[in-house]
C-alpha cells in the first residue's frame, strides 16, 4: 500500500495545455499514473497525449465518471500563480478530494481561501509550491523526478515514507535512501510555503494508519511549526513509528527568508534549535547532517522490524 | 522589502478608518521641526526601523518645541539599528494614554487561516504575558466572531463607551490585513485616550511578498525579506528574476568579511531551497564563510543562471565558488552548466570551483562545464549525484588550500573581437553575434548542429533559419550553442548578456551593454 497515491487513483490535470502541464502529464503518463483528463478554459475538444480536454473540471469529473468508473480523485494544477486560487477552488467544489498544487509563488491569503474551501468541502490538498508525490513503481503526481526514466531509476518501492518540506531534497533524500537499499511507500512534498495543505503532521497520520509504511523519513526546514506538530503528535502516542529527520538551515540567520517562503525564523520561532529539541525529546532520530540520514534510517527500521528493504 | 514602516502602515489604518495619531514622517531634521510646527507641541519623534524596542536604544523621544524637535530628528536620522540606517522619523501630536490594550494578526499554518491575538491588558512585552492574550481565529472572509469578541471586550475593564470602539479596531485590523494582504500586522499599543479614543499609537506591518504585484499602491520596491536594505547586487538580482520567470532566482548577500578562523568567503550558488540551505550548512561546516545565499532552480534558464553567477562573481575577496543543491534534481541540469561555463570563461575564472549537477542530465552538463572550463586558470570540477554534499565540500577546501592565487578581484567579461563586427541580431535582454569573416566550413557546419535548429547555412557562413521575432526567448539556446562551440575550437557565436546595473557595481564602463 502507499498513502495518497497509487495507480488506481483517477487523475486529472489542470492547466494540460500549457508548457508545464504537457511536460508533465508526459511524465505521469510515462510513470503509469491514471491520468485520464485535463482542463483548460476555452481548450474543450483538444488532447494532450491522447488524454481529452474539457473546459471545466466538472465536465472533466463526468467525462471520467461515464468512462472511467468513479469520479475523479485527484487534479493536479498547473495553471499560473496568479490563477490557482480559482482552478483549485474549483476543483474542490465540483468534488475533487485531492487538490495537488505545483506552482511556486501563489499568494498566501490564496492559499487560506483555498484552505477554506478545502475545509467546506472535505478535501484535501499538497503545496502550494509542492514538486509532487510519488508511490514508487505505482503512480507520481506533480513532477518528482522530471522524467519517467528518472523516477524509475532513482525510487525503489519499500516500506519507508519520506515527507519533506524541500522538493529538490524529497528526490534527494529518497534516492541516497535508495542507495543503501531502503524502499519507499510514499515520498511526499509538502510545498515550501508558509501556509499549506496537508503539513509533515497531516502526512505522518497517514503513513502512520497505513499498513505498509514502517517507519517515518523527514526532511525539515527552520521556520513554522511543521516539525514541532509532528513532535507533539509523537509524544501523544498518535504517531508510534520511527521518525529520523535532518532539519536545514542550521546556519541560516533570523530574518532572512532563504528561498522557501516559510523558511525564515520570525520572532524567535522556528529556529534549528527549536525543532532538533522538540523531535529529539518526542523519540527521533535526528541527523545533524544530511549524509547520516541513510544509514541512520537503516538502523531505525532494523530496530523495529528488520525490513524496509527495497523490493 | 514587504515590510511596511509604523508611518506606511498608519497610513492605511487610518484610510480604512482606524484613528492613528496626527502626524507626518521626514526625512530630514528640518521637515520633522515643520511637522512639529504645524501639529503644535508636544510631541513624540520616532525613528522609523524594524525592530521592537526602540524607546530601549533612545529611538523614541519626546519634545516641547520645534527647535528640540530639530535637534532630536538631526540624533535620529543618524542612527543605525542593525544593519538598517535610520534614514525617517515620524513626528506625532502626543497622546494622553488611559490604557494600553494589544492586538496583532497572523497567519496560523497549523490553522491555515488568520488568527487574532488580543490583550486588554497592552503595553510592551507582550511574550512574557502570553496569559493574558486572547486567541481569536479567524474565518478568512469574515474575520473573528462578533459575538465572541464583544463578550471578551465586555469581560475587560475597557470602559463601557469605549467597547465598540476597541471592537471596531479589532475588526479593523482584520480588514486592513485582508486588504493589503499582510503576513503579519500588529497594534502595540492600541491606546484608549484621556479624551475617549481608541487610538492604534504604533504599527508594525509585513506584506505577502507573492501579493505585492496585486499593491502597487504600496510602492514596495523589492519583494524580499532580508535583515539589511537591499544592497545593490540584491537589486540587480531582483531585477533579474522579475524580467525572467523561467525557474526561480533568489540572491541574498550575507557577508562581506570573514570571521577570525574562517576559511574564507565563499561565492554560494544552490540550486533549490532545501538542497540550497543543506549545501550552505555542508559548506559553513568546512569552516568557510558565505559571502551570500544564491538559489537558481525550477528548471532556471541558462541565461538566468548566467546572470546569477555574474552577481555572485560580483563580490570582491572570494576564495573560490561553490555550487551545490538537491543533488537529485528533476530539473535538466545541462542548461545550469551552459550557464556556469559561459560566466566562467568570460570572466576568465581564477579561484576554484566545485559544482555539484546531480539529477536529470548530469552526465551531460558535468561533461559540458568540466570540459568548457578546462583552459582557465582557476581549477573547475562537476559531480554528480552519487557525491554528497560533504564530500564535495571537502574536496572544495582542498581545492582552496591549493590555491596559490589571490582572492576574488570582481571584472567585466571579456568579449571576443567580433563582438561589434561581425552579424548580430537581437535575443530578449542581449544579442546574439556571429564571427562572418571567421566562419570556415568545419565553423559554419559546427555552428548550424548546435544551434537547436535556430541556424542554417547560406553562402557559407551561419544565418538565422527562422524569422527574426521567433528567436527572442532562445537565449539559452544560443548560449549552448556558444559553449559547444568554444569547446570544439570554434568560437564563432558569442551571446551578449545585458545584466542591468552591473556595470555600475563593478565600476567598469567597459563592461558588455548588448542590445545598444
Amino acid at each position: 500500500m502507499a498513502v495518497l497515491i497509487d495507480e488506481t487513483k483517477r487523475v486529472i490535470v489542470q492547466g494540460i495545455t500549457g508548457r508545464e502541464g504537457q511536460a508533465r502529464t508526459n511524465l505521469m503518463l510515462g510513470y503509469g499514473t491514471n491520468v485520464v483528463a485535463g482542463c483548460t478554459p476555452t481548450k474543450g475538444g483538444q488532447e494532450v497525449q491522447g488524454v481529452p480536454v474539457f473546459n471545466t473540471v466538472k465536465e472533466a469529473d463526468a467525462y471520467c465518471r461515464e468512462n472511467h468508473g468513479g469520479p475523479a480523485d485527484v487534479s493536479v494544477v498547473f495553471v499560473p500563480a496568479r490563477l490557482v486560487k480559482a482552478a483549485a477552488i474549483e476543483a474542490i467544489e465540483a468534488g475533487v478530494k485531492l487538490v495537488v498544487i505545483v506552482p511556486d509563488r501563489v499568494p498566501v491569503w490564496d492559499a487560506i481561501q483555498i484552505a477554506d474551501a478545502a475545509k467546506a468541502h472535505g478535501a484535501n490538498f499538497v503545496g502550494p509550491n509542492t514538486l509532487g508525490i510519488i508511490s514508487p513503481g505505482k503512480a507520481v503526481l506533480g513532477m518528482i523526478g522530471g522524467r519517467a526514466e528518472s523516477a524509475k531509476a532513482w525510487f525503489k518501492p519499500g516500506n519507508v515514507g519520506v515527507i519533506s518540506r524541500s522538493g529538490g531534497m524529497s528526490s534527494s533524500t529518497a534516492y541516497y535512501l535508495g542507495q543503501v537499499g531502503i524502499g519507499l511507500s510514499t515520498i511526499c512534498h509538502v510545498g515550501g510555503d508558509s501556509v499549506l495543505g496537508l503539513r509533515f503532521p497531516d502526512v505522518a497520520l497517514l503513513f502512520q494508519d497505513d499498513p505498509d509504511t514502517e517507519a517515518i523519513v523527514i526532511f525539515g526546514e527552520i521556520g513554522g511549526s511543521q516539525e514541532e506538530d509532528l513532535a507533539a503528535l509523537m509524544k501523544s502516542g498518535r504517531v508510534t513509528k520511527p521518525v529520523v529527520a535532518y532539519i536545514g538551515g542550521k546556519a541560516a540567520k533570523e530574518g532572512t527568508r532563504f528561498s522557501h517562503a516559510g523558511a525564515i525564523i520570525e520572532g524567535g520561532r522556528g529556529t534549528h534549535a527549536g525543532k532538533v529539541k522538540a523531535l529529539t525529546d518526542a523519540g527521533a532520530t535526528v541527523v545533524s547532517s544530511f549524509g547520516d540520514l541513510p544509514e541512520a534510517a537503516l538502523k531505525a527500521i532494523t530496530a523495529t522490524s528488520g525490513g524496509g528493504s527495497a523490493s | 522589502m514587504a515590510r511596511l514602516h509604523e508611518y506606511q502602515a498608519k497610513a492605511l489604518l487610518a484610510k480604512h478608518g482606524m484613528i492613528v495619531p496626527r502626524g507626518g514622517s521626514a526625512t530630514t531634521p528640518r521637515a520633522a521641526g515643520e511637522i512639529a510646527a504645524k501639529l503644535g507641541c508636544p510631541v513624540v519623534v520616532k525613528i522609523q526601523a524594524w525592530t521592537t524596542g526602540r524607546k530601549a536604544i533612545g529611538g523614541v523621544v519626546f519634545a516641547d518645541n520645534p527647535a528640540e524637535v530639530v535637534e532630536q530628528a538631526k540624533r535620529l536620522l543618524s542612527m543605525t539599528v542593525g544593519n538598517f540606517p535610520v534614514t525617517e522619523v515620524l513626528v506625532e501630536e502626543l497622546v494622553a494614554i488611559r490604557e494600553e490594550l494589544f492586538v496583532s494578526l497572523a497567519l496560523d499554518d497549523a490553522a491555515r487561516a488568520p488568527v487574532i491575538l488580543l490583550s486588554l491588558a497592552g503595553g510592551s512585552g507582550i511574550e512574557q504575558r502570553a496569559g493574558d492574550v486572547h486567541r481569536l481565529a479567524c474565518d478568512p472572509k469574515t474575520g473573528p466572531d462578533d459575538a465572541l469578541l464583544k463578550k471578551l471586550i465586555a469581560a475587560s475593564r475597557v470602559e463601557t463607551e469605549l467597547q465598540d470602539a476597541v471592537a471596531s479596531a479589532v475588526r479593523g485590523v482584520f480588514e486592513v490585513a485582508k486588504t493589503y494582504e499582510a503576513r503579519s500586522l500588529e497594534i502595540n499599543p492600541l491606546v484608549t485616550t484621556e479624551d475617549g479614543r481608541v487610538v492604534a499609537a504604533d504599527c508594525r506591518m509585513t506584506i505577502d511578498d507573492y501579493a505585492v504585484f496585486r499593491h502597487p499602491e504600496l510602492g514596495i520596491e523589492i519583494a524580499r525579506e532580508l535583515d539589511h536594505p537591499p544592497a545593490a547586487l540584491e537589486r540587480i538580482a531582483y531585477d533579474i528574476e522579475q524580467a525572467d520567470h523561467r525557474g526561480t532566482f533568489y540572491f541574498a548577500q550575507l557577508n562581506t568579511k570573514t570571521d577570525d578562523g574562517s576559511k574564507g568567503l565563499v561565492g554560494f550558488h544552490g540550486a533549490g531551497g532545501g538542497g540550497s540551505m543543506m549545501s550552505m550548512d555542508a559548506i559553513m561546516s568546512e569552516g568557510f564563510t558565505i559571502a551570500n545565499f544564491t538559489d537558481t532552480s525550477g528548471n532556471p534558464s541558462a541565461a538566468k543562471v548566467y546572470r546569477a553567477a555574474r552577481s555572485i562573481l560580483s563580490q570582491p575577496d572570494l576564495v573560490g565558488y561553490f555550487g551545490s543543491g538537491s543533488g537529485v534534481a528533476s530539473q535538466e541540469q545541462f542548461w545550469s552548466a551552459y550557464g556556469l561555463a559561459k560566466a566562467f570563461w568570460e570572466l576568465e575564472l581564477t579561484i576554484p570551483a566545485v559544482i555539484r549537477l546531480g539529477g536529470n542530465s548530469e552526465d551531460r552538463a558535468v561533461e559540458v562545464l568540466s570540459d568548457a572550463c578546462a583552459e582557465l586558470p582557476g581549477k573547475v570540477e562537476g559531480y554528480k549525484k552519487d557525491d554528497t554534499p560533504r564530500t564535495i565540500s571537502q574536496r572544495f577546501a582542498e581545492l582552496v588550500s591549493a590555491s596559490t592565487v589571490a582572492p576574488w578581484v570582481p571584472r567585466g567579461p571579456r568579449t571576443p573581437a567580433f563582438v561589434g563586427s561581425g552579424s548580430s541580431f537581437p535575443i530578449n535582454g542581449g544579442k546574439v553575434w556571429i564571427d562572418t569573416d571567421g566562419c570556415d566550413v568545419e565553423a559554419t557546419r559546427l555552428a548550424v548542429e548546435h544551434s537547436s535548429g535556430l541556424l542554417k547555412e547560406e553562402a557559407g557562413i551561419p544565418v538565422l533559419a527562422v524569422a527574426e521575432e521567433d528567436v527572442a526567448g532562445k537565449d539559452s539556446e544560443f548560449i549552448a550553442c556558444e559553449v559547444e562551440l568554444r569547446r570544439a575550437g570554434k568560437p564563432v557565436v558569442h551571446v551578449e548578456l545585458d545584466v542591468p546595473g552591473l556595470a555600475e557595481v563593478l565600476g567598469c564602463a567597459a563592461v558588455a551593454g548588448g542590445g545598444n
